[in-house]
This record gives C-alpha cells, sequence and structure tokens, in this order.
C-alpha cells in the first residue's frame, strides 16, 4: 500500500508555474528524499501531501484516500496520522516549547495532564531539549527550534511525517543525532517524505528519491538510480557533501 | 496609438479602483463574519480559549476603560454645570449626565478605546502568526485555525464589550460625582437618585447591549485582516493599523443604525 500518491499534480502561484505533472508513489513504511534546488516546488510538493495547498489539476491521495476532495473535520482526522516539521519550525510563539509539544497531545488525546507532560518530555528529550520545556521558542536558536519543531511534529507518533529540511542550521553532530532519531522513527514503521539539501542525510535516511527541477520530477527511484544518472543536476547533488 | 488619457478620466478610474477595493472588502469582511456565526454554532466550542481572550480583552482592558470613564465624568460634569447653571438648573446635572453616559457616550466610547486596544492586537497577533506560519502549523496539527483563532476571539468580544460599558458607565458616574461633589458637595446618595430618575432599564439594557454588535463587528474586522496578512513585519503592522480604523469607523456607522433602530423599537428610550 502507498502511504502517498500524486497523479499529475499541477500547481500554479499567479503566473508561476511551482508543480507541473507531478506523480510519485510513496510506499508505507519508507522515506522519501526530495532533492532539488531552492524554489523548484519541494515545500510545496509536502504542503500539497498536508493538504495546505490544493492542486490545480491531478489528485493527492494519503493511505488510499483522495485528500484533494476533503476539507473540514475529514480533512482533520487525515491530518491527525502526520506530522508536520515546517521549514522554519513555525512554533506557537505564545507557548512554551513543552506546551507547543504538548499542543497535538492535549487536542487529540484524553491522556491525563501528568501523561502528557511526561510524554512531551519525553519527545523532547529525543531532540536533546529536555532541559527546555519551558523556555519560550523567542529564546531559542534557530536549530534548537528546529529541533523543538520536530518534536512537535512526532508528538502523537505519526503514520506519515513530513520533514523540511531537517537538519539545515544543526551543527554536524545534532544533525547526524537527527538523521539517527529519523532513521530509527522509520524503523519504527512511519512513512518519512523528506525535503533535504544534505545529501549525506539523504543516503542514511532515504529509501527512494525524487529530484525536482523547476516544477517537474527529473527523476524518481533508488540510491542507485540516482548514483547512476548521467543528468548533471542530479550527478551534482549526489556529488556534494553537505548542504542544509 | 494608445488612447490618450485625461488627468480627470485617470482620477475617476483610480477613484472607481478604490471604491470597488473598498466594496471587496467589505464583502470578504462580511463573508468572515457569517462563517463565524456559522461556525459558532457547531462543536468544538474551545471554551478554554474563549476564557483566555475574555481575560486578556476584559481584565487587562478594564484600566483604561475606568480611567477613559471616570474623566469623561468629570469633563461632561464640568461642562453641563457651565451650561445648565446659567438656567438656574443645576439639579439636573446628575440626570443629563447619566443620560448622556449611558444612551451614548459611554458604549460609543467603550467600543471606540477597544477598537484601538483589542482590535490592533487581534490584527497584530493574528497577522503575525499568519506570516511566520503558525496558522498553517496549527491546521497541520488538526486544528481549525479560523475557529480556534478568530471565532474564540469573537465570541469573547461579544461578551466583554457589554461588561466594559458597564465598567465605563459606572466610573463616568462616579467621576460626575467627584467633580459636582467637589463644586457643591452634594452627597453621593442625592446625586445618585438624581443621576437615575430619569433613566430607565430600556435605557441601560438597549444602549449596553448594542455593544455586542460592537464587539463583533471589531473581532470580525481585525480577525480579516488578520488572516489576510501578507508582506512579513511590514503586513502586520498594516493590519494592525487598519484593523483599527476599520473597526472604529464601523464602531460609529453602526452606532447610527443601532440608534435608530433602538428609538424605532422602544419608543420610550427617547423620552
Amino acid at each position: 500500500m502507498n502511504a502517498v500518491r500524486f497523479e499529475h499534480v499541477s500547481k500554479t502561484f499567479g503566473t508561476r508555474k511551482v508543480l507541473d505533472d507531478i506523480s510519485l508513489e510513496i510506499p508505507t513504511g519508507q522515506a522519501f528524499c526530495l532533492l532539488g534546488r531552492s524554489g523548484t516546488g519541494k515545500s510545496v510538493t509536502l504542503r500539497h501531501i498536508i493538504g495546505l495547498v490544493r492542486p490545480d489539476s491531478g489528485k493527492v491521495f494519503v493511505e488510499e484516500r483522495d485528500i484533494t476532495a476533503l476539507a473540514g473535520r475529514e480533512l482533520a482526522d487525515v491530518r491527525k496520522h502526520m506530522g508536520f516539521l515546517f521549514q522554519n519550525a513555525a512554533l506557537f510563539d505564545s507557548m512554551s516549547v513543552g506546551d507547543n509539544v504538548a499542543f497535538p497531545m492535549r487536542r487529540h488525546t484524553t491522556w491525563p495532564a501528568a501523561e502528557v507532560r511526561e510524554r512531551a518530555m519525553a519527545k523532547l528529550a529525543d531532540v536533546g531539549l529536555e532541559k527546555d520545556f519551558e523556555t519560550m521558542p523567542g529564546d531559542l536558536s534557530g536549530g534548537m527550534r528546529k529541533r523543538a519543531g520536530l518534536a512537535r511534529a512526532m508528538a502523537l507518533d505519526p503514520a506519515i511525517l513530513l520533514v523540511d529540511e531537517p537538519s539545515a542550521g544543526l551543527d554536524p553532530i545534532t544533525a547526524h543525532e537527527i538523521d539517527e532519531l529519523l532513521v530509527k522513527t522509520k524503523q519504527g514503521g512511519t512513512t518519512l517524505v523528506m525535503v533535504t539539501h544534505n545529501i549525506p542525510s539523504a543516503r542514511v535516511i532515504g529509501d527512494g528519491f525524487g529530484v525536482l527541477q523547476d516544477g517537474r520530477m527529473l527523476i524518481n527511484g533508488t540510491l542507485e538510480t540516482l548514483d547512476a544518472s548521467d543528468e548533471p543536476l542530479v550527478q551534482a547533488f549526489m556529488c556534494s557533501q553537505g548542504g542544509g | 496609438m494608445p488612447p490618450i488619457q485625461l488627468p480627470r478620466v485617470r482620477l475617476v478610474d483610480r477613484v472607481g479602483t478604490d471604491v470597488l477595493r473598498f466594496l471587496e472588502l467589505l464583502g470578504a469582511i462580511a463573508t468572515f463574519g457569517g462563517r463565524a456565526m456559522v461556525e459558532a454554532v457547531w462543536p468544538p466550542y474551545e471554551p478554554r480559549e474563549i476564557l483566555r481572550h475574555i481575560y486578556q480583552f476584559g481584565y487587562r482592558s478594564a484600566p483604561l476603560i475606568l480611567t477613559a470613564g471616570f474623566a469623561i465624568g468629570v469633563v461632561l460634569s464640568m461642562h453641563t454645570r457651565a451650561s445648565l447653571e446659567r438656567f438656574g438648573a443645576e439639579a439636573l446635572i446628575p440626570a443629563g449626565l447619566a443620560i448622556a453616559l449611558i444612551r451614548e457616550t459611554g458604549p460609543l466610547t467603550a467600543g471606540l478605546l477597544v477598537s484601538g486596544r483589542v482590535g490592533a492586537g487581534i490584527g497584530a497577533e493574528i497577522g503575525a502568526m499568519k506570516v511566520t506560519e503558525q496558522i498553517d502549523a496549527l491546521e497541520a496539527t488538526a486544528v481549525d485555525a479560523f475557529k480556534y483563532l478568530a471565532v474564540t476571539r469573537i465570541i469573547a468580544l461579544m461578551i466583554v464589550m457589554p461588561l466594559l460599558t458597564i465598567m465605563i458607565d459606572f466610573a463616568g458616574i462616579v467621576g460626575g460625582y467627584v467633580a459636582e461633589a467637589a463644586v457643591s458637595g452634594m452627597s453621593w446618595q442625592l446625586y445618585f437618585e438624581r443621576a437615575f430618575s430619569l433613566i430607565t432599564y430600556s435605557d441601560i439594557l438597549t444602549a449596553t447591549l448594542k455593544t455586542v454588535v460592537f464587539g463583533f463587528l471589531i473581532a470580525v474586522v481585525s480577525g480579516h485582516l488578520g488572516f489576510t496578512t501578507s508582506r512579513g513585519t511590514e503586513g502586520v503592522g498594516e493590519s494592525s493599523t487598519r484593523s483599527v480604523v476599520m473597526a472604529s469607523m464601523l464602531v460609529i456607522l453602526s452606532d447610527v443604525v443601532l440608534v435608530k433602530m433602538i428609538l424605532f423599537l422602544y419608543p420610550q428610550v427617547s423620552g
């Protein structure tokens, strides 16, 4: 079964075509890495999966449900199975870091307050922020905000985790720890869709890969497919050693 | 050859475009308000958020409202005395002040003060959440952002406005008494009796309850402008300023309509 499926999805903002006839399949339990230069539609692809953006044409299926036809409560029910790490973390700045992580638990579970706090603390510990439960997001560095955002995205142990540049702004050691956490999450059965420029991370985490160029899927396949590709952009990406 | 545009034609064109844009904005605000009314009926009701906003809008506005009310009471009393003592009608000062304050000055001033303090806050807060993707983050967490952010604020402000109006009326009457007592040494009991000698329940009820509409309008306008914020921090500032301007304008205009309706439905109020 596919966790996510795109059928000929196109999206235009104003006069700019951001996605052009994208089709892809992400099997359940796999990690799919979306690569490409800045502004090629990677984040917009993630936003389509969680229904924050609707395609102009084509269909998006999540766990074989066509979410382009859903709205309101039905869409919310689908979203409850997903976690989303935004590119800039998008933490709720009126809440402490701990409350940010506890927020989805308070909204969608009946766990008692003590259990919510305990679980939120455990999620923060996973990303190395257990000492920052009471800290306000404004007092965190960019990298710490990113980790807090990841903890919130994983708060309800989602079936599908969407992460937008998880290691951007992190030091190499923390980035490696986040990679390990994502691999562990994948091994627990979570489907991972990751936008990244960090090829070493992608090599560690990814099962499937897609490279976007000017809104079109340039190549879609396994690590071997990409390594063997003679497309200059793909070669440039696969030979790079770092990035955010 | 392109048609020559005369300056007058360009001016008409520009004014027409601005008028159409304004009408479009009013339509969007009306749709926003209509959607809020429909969604307020359906669960979840978010009582914790509503209570939090009641505290923020009500309790935190109280010092401003009480100070303004007291000052208005003092000033109105001084002006009323200056006019009435020429006719030897000083005894009517408390009643005149109470009528002016309860029927119109209190509710309208409360509406304008709340437009400034709360309207600006709603526009800026929701606007900042929009440009920093926090609204998207709410949606991604399977929370209805419109209901969570807008409907809760609208309900809270509709509850808070009449309470703040009662506060401003009370502070105004106290202010009027202080000013009157300082000049004539009138007792509180006598002042109070005279103040309410010409006031009926209809006066208090209709004038206070019309501020529920003010609360609705302020929250809807600023909520809509917050949700449609773009262009980063500059856009947040603009949403905040426009919220105050539009909310104040709508409070004043709706007051005219509401007073006309009140006088039509409750003719005794004009007595």
